[in-house]
């Protein structure tokens, strides 16, 4: 046998056995997240297979159950507010990172992005013991604040990383061309940056909306989110009404991404094939 | 061609002027005194230059050498740290970018990628409440004076870099700014683009009438383009001079080196009278040369020869360098030959009569007496 069948040999071997890895770790990512969704369409009492039958009604019954709706609703507004709120604010800290220069810059673009990296749990315990000791209840306004620091060191890190690949000569281009420094933020870097916006207000409303372990500490008695009301529910049966709330679930946290992307490539494409209409003689 | 009469601006230790300002009235552009500091950093020392309307001048020296940095505290992207900048008699130092109507254009094109060219070179007249029908007219006009007309809806990404660069000189002049400044704006261009740009740059710079100002490190553009040259050196004014001048007559040993890469033969002066004198070079030969004064004997100088004055051909008069060969590149009509004489490295660019000599072949590299420049000990050329 000579050596170069050997090795085509041993090659063929790798690639199988990789594509059998590749299978598995796809299955168990994805077992969950279709099991989910199939038997939220199951007929049966039990949240579980078998199937008995095809049947929305556990779609119907969410639809009427109150404490979903409100939660839902709950999570909904406080997952627009935050990506609006981290967006606007993580663009200027990111702005103000990269651009310019001043006393303790280093520190500060590190302690942005702490909350990053300490456990969430930490984080909702010390802002919990943090109200208590100033004596403040908790409220919906508690909680949003907490969603927006959980959410704001991404969005700084995804702007910053690409407010660094935009030249600063464009920048300092318009400046000479006389525009003052307002317009040419507004009309040159501003522009630069909206895919890294769009991203921004993506991640961030996802992230808010997924939050439970934070949550579950700063949300104010009575107030349930999403997860948490997923969670409270758990606590009493397995339901199938779980299921269907799982398949909502994901349906908005993938779909949002998806959505403002697609709606993202569609502007971009539309501009460039305006423009080449426009070069046609 | 050392004689008295040519110690004028290009010998004086520190000249003022740049540009013809025999027509009179007030300089384009004045720096006076400017010292430009980054922390402990002395990115400019003591810089002064007065640079006459409609003159084209060339910053040149080697990266580092502070020439991007004062171009960039002209427009106001840099504080100086002493000193004043006045355009048109105007004190800029605290006016800002925006406010300061100059044209500036970029290594890097800096066209803004999600705007159109009509929009790109527009955008100047825009901040300049140009009536709108005007503006049409004029980006009309602007593009055709780049020879891109009907270019007006691409985007950059549509365009060569030549033609980027096109586009953003458009953009530079079209509101009529009172200079333009130019950041080694061919450096990103390949070797072709890059002199047809010369020569489009230094036409339109001429047509408009414009006060330029244009960075480089490369000496070709500079001779081939400038009204005025400043050779500069860690963050000091070398030289300033037309072409010819900082070429045949550089002040000093760097700007010699810089321009055209001369050969510096350092010596002792071991015989002098009133037309020349003979040195005693360090490789050991003796050499004579014309000198511009009367040198004294003992004096330490040293003899710059260009490459193109030293001959290797056989049967030329004057000093003969004996040495040997230790490379050779062959460049058609001439070659340029290193050559080893007693330890120290000479080049030559030599016309090749017959057989171009080859690597370790013996020869005389010869030179006449005044085909050379005189260095004194502190590095200023003797005149």
């Amino acid at each position: 046998m000579t050596g170069a069948s050997v090795a085509a040999r041993e090659g063929r071997w790798a690639w199988r056995f990789t594509g059998f890895m590749t299978v598995c770790v796809y299955i168990f990512m994805f077992a969950p997240i279709v099991a989910t969704v199939i038997l939220s369409f199951n007929d049966s009492m039990f949240g579980g297979f078998p199937m008995t039958g095809v049947s929305l009604r556990w779609y119907a019954k969410l639809m009427t159950n109150e404490p979903v709706l409100a939660a839902f609703k709950t999570s909904l507004w406080i997952a627009l507010v935050t990506a609006a709120v981290s967006t606007l604010v993580g663009v200027i800290a990111a702005v103000a990172l990269v651009r310019f220069d001043f006393r303790g810059k280093q520190t500060i673009s590190t302690l942005v992005l702490l909350p990053a990296l300490v456990p969430e749990t930490i984080l909702g315990v010390g802002l919990l013991v943090l109200i208590q000791a100033v004596h403040q209840p908790r409220t919906l306004w508690l909680l949003l604040l907490g969603h927006i620091l959980l959410t704001l060191p991404y969005v700084v890190l995804i702007v910053q990383a690409r407010l660094v690949g935009v030249r600063r000569s464009y920048e300092e281009a318009a400046l000479s061309l006389g525009a003052p420094r307002i317009s040419t933020f507004r009309e040159i870097t501003l522009p630069l940056l909206i895919p890294a916006v769009m991203a921004s207000i993506l991640l961030a409303f996802t992230i808010s909306f997924d939050n439970t372990s934070a949550s579950l500490f700063w949300r104010p008695a009575g107030v349930e989110t999403m997860p948490t009301q997923i969670l409270a529910m758990l606590k009493i049966s397995i339901s199938p009404e779980i299921n269907a709330l799982g398949t909502i679930m994901i349906l908005v946290t993938v779909g949002v991404p998806l959505v403002g992307g697609a709606i993202l490539q569609g502007v971009s494409h539309f501009r460039k094939r305006s423009n080449k209409k426009g070069n046609q003689p | 061609m050392h004689d008295t009469t040519m110690s004028d601006a290009s010998s004086d230790p520190r000249p003022f002027t740049a540009g013809d300002s025999s027509q009179g009235g007030q300089p384009a552009v004045d720096f006076r005194d400017i010292d430009i500091a980054y922390g402990k950093f002395m990115a400019v020392k003591d810089f002064s230059l007065s640079i006459a309307k409609g003159s084209f001048v060339t910053l040149l020296g080697p990266s580092g050498c502070g020439k991007t940095t004062i171009l960039r505290s002209l427009a106001g992207l840099v504080d100086i740290t002493t000193g004043q900048i006045s355009i048109g008699g105007r004190r800029v130092d605290d006016v800002p970018i925006y406010k300061r109507n100059i044209g500036l254009v970029f290594q890097n094109y800096a066209l803004f990628p999600h705007k159109s060219v009509f929009d790109n070179v527009a955008f100047g007249l825009k901040y300049r409440s140009v009536p709108k029908s005007e503006i049409a007219a004029k980006v009309t006009k602007a593009l055709e004076m780049v020879r891109l007309p009907g270019s007006e809806k691409k985007l950059p990404a549509q365009l060569s870099g030549g033609q980027q660069q096109r586009i953003a000189l458009a953009r530079a002049i079209i509101f009529e700014p009172e200079v333009l400044l130019m950041d080694e704006p061919l450096s990103a261009l390949d070797a072709n683009m890059r002199e047809d740009m010369r020569v489009e740059i230094k036409k339109i710079q001429k047509e408009t009438g414009i006060t330029a100002i244009f960075v480089t490190h490369d000496q070709e553009e500079a001779l081939s383009m400038s009204d005025q040259i400043v050779v500069m050196n860690a963050g000091r004014i070398e030289q300033i001079g037309t072409p010819q001048q900082v070429y045949d007559e550089p002040a000093t040993g760097f700007v010699a080196n810089f321009l055209g890469k001369a050969n510096m033969l350092p010596g002792t002066v071991s015989a002098a009278d009133s037309s020349g004198a003979t040195v005693a070079l360090e490789c050991g030969s003796d050499v004579k040369v014309a000198a511009p004064r009367a040198l004294a004997k003992g004096d330490g100088v040293t003899v710059v020869v260009r490459p193109q004055k030293l001959s290797v051909t056989s049967g030329a008069d004057g000093n003969r360098l004996a040495g040997r060969i230790v490379s050779a590149s062959y460049l058609g009509g001439s070659a340029v030959y290193e050559i080893d004489i007693a330890g120290s490295i000479v080049r030559a660019n030599s016309a090749i009569e017959g057989k171009p000599l080859a690597e370790g072949d013996a020869v005389e590299a010869g030179f006449e007496p005044h085909d050379c420049i005189l260095l004194d000990a502190q590095g200023r050329r003797i005149a």
